[in-house]
């Protein structure tokens, strides 16, 4: 073999590898490209929605209710290890945030995109939780869908904040009529039934199923 | 769904049941203004239909008003001994409009609990139960009213509607000649 042909196989050589190197980086872009939903979830979320983690807080159980993988529509506590905050408001923040991340898409109640862009505690027990309208724009509409998101947060505020009595849920700062055009947004919903807020519509307050253990 | 509501009508209509459509198809009345039509009507019975992109195909599931979704076990019916506030209400006292729901209370639950059992028979898989939601809509009902959700529909195919109608209608009809409704006295 000369010399020239030589010269030219190992230029070939060369042009393939470097080829198959180029090939290679545009598939990696071309899937990164074909999942845009999730890249602007993400996006949108590290924007609007920050960890609320202090050095103060402690490990502890919480109860959140995700969708239930066995029977779908319906919603079943799961038993989750997290640093949680003293402060009841800043406890409830933190069980609202792994409410919006499930370690599964498949028990996520509430739309991938939303936030929770505030949180407030009043004296009075009354809770404010105002989403991002990523809640109204992305649940499909529907009264048992609509209904699975809002009993979601309910029930898990319910489980893990003693100190919220009620909740006005609020979408980017406003009070919607409905949440997807179905449930009605226009009241407080009552999470515990005391002396101060007693009302028959909140009598028949039971206790949910018995939670699942969420393994690691 | 319009063309479902009509199909409903005629149906329960050839059944000798007076229907009146709170919308047409041009319109887009707000919540409060098909309220008002019904609540004006003496002795009506209050059906909204939806649809819905979610839940098992062909199944259908009736609502009645309950402010908390919350209020009594997952997925189970209401506390029924207690129904809210329609012990406090006497014949003169006015009616708040957000709280009209509770002058038909009982009857709503009563109403969506007979569509619920006829559901079931003509949609095979539907839930054996009504449930209790704050659907917007039944809010400022001031009659007997529930809410019936046919599941999984695509609303591009009308011809899933289409068919659901005539055992639709004959569920709608056997509950409302079935109910024995106290607020009402024709229907």
């Amino acid at each position: 073999m000369s010399r020239q042909v030589q010269i030219t196989l190992v230029i070939l050589v060369l042009g393939v590898v470097a080829g198959a190197v180029y090939l290679r980086g545009l598939h990696s872009q071309f899937l990164r490209l074909a999942s845009p939903a999730e890249t602007d979830a993400q996006a949108h979320r590290a924007v609007t929605q920050h960890p609320v983690a202090s050095p103060s807080d402690v490990k502890a159980r919480a109860r959140i209710f995700w969708a239930s993988s066995d029977k779908p529509g319906t919603l079943e506590p799961v038993e989750v290890e997290l640093p949680l905050s003293a402060s009841p408001a800043q406890r409830a923040r933190q069980i609202l945030d792994t409410l919006l991340n499930p370690p599964h898409p498949a028990l996520r109640t509430l739309p991938a995109d939303t936030a929770l862009l505030s949180f407030y505690l009043l004296a009075d027990g009354t809770a404010v939780a105002d989403f991002s309208d990523a809640v109204a724009r992305s649940t499909p509409s529907g009264i048992t869908s609509e209904r699975l998101v809002v009993e979601s947060v309910l029930r898990t505020l319910q489980a893990n904040v003693p100190a919220a009595l009620r909740l006005k849920i609020l979408i980017h700062g406003q009070e919607p009529e409905t949440l997807a055009g179905h449930l009605d947004l226009t009241g407080f919903f009552l999470l515990r039934v005391t002396d101060a807020n007693t009302a028959p519509a909140a009598a028949g307050l039971t206790p949910p199923r018995e939670p699942a253990k969420l393994s690691p | 769904m319009f063309e479902l509501a009509l199909a409903i009508r005629a149906d329960l209509e050839r059944q000798g049941i007076r229907v009146v459509l709170s919308r047409q198809p041009a319109e887009n009345p707000s919540f409060d203004e098909r309220a008002a039509l019904a609540n004006a009507l003496r002795g009506a019975v209050f059906i909204s239909l939806h649809v819905a992109s979610t839940g098992r195909p062909r199944t259908a599931q009736a609502f009645y008003f309950r402010e908390s979704p919350i209020a009594g076990p997952p997925n189970s019916g209401p506390a029924l001994s207690n129904p809210p506030m329609e012990a406090q209400l006497t014949p003169e006292a006015l009616l708040r409009w957000d709280q009209a729901f509770a002058a038909a209370a009982r009857d709503s639950h009563t109403l969506a609990r007979l569509l619920q059992a006829q559901l079931r028979d003509a949609f095979p898989g539907s839930p054996a139960v009504p449930e209790g939601a704050p659907v917007r809509q039944l809010r400022s009902i001031a009659a007997p009213a529930a809410a019936i959700e046919l599941a999984s529909v695509a609303v591009a195919d009308r011809s899933i509607l289409q068919n659901m109608a005539p055992a639709l209608a004959a569920a709608i009809a056997r509950a409302v000649l079935a109910a024995p409704l106290t607020a009402s006295e024709a229907r």
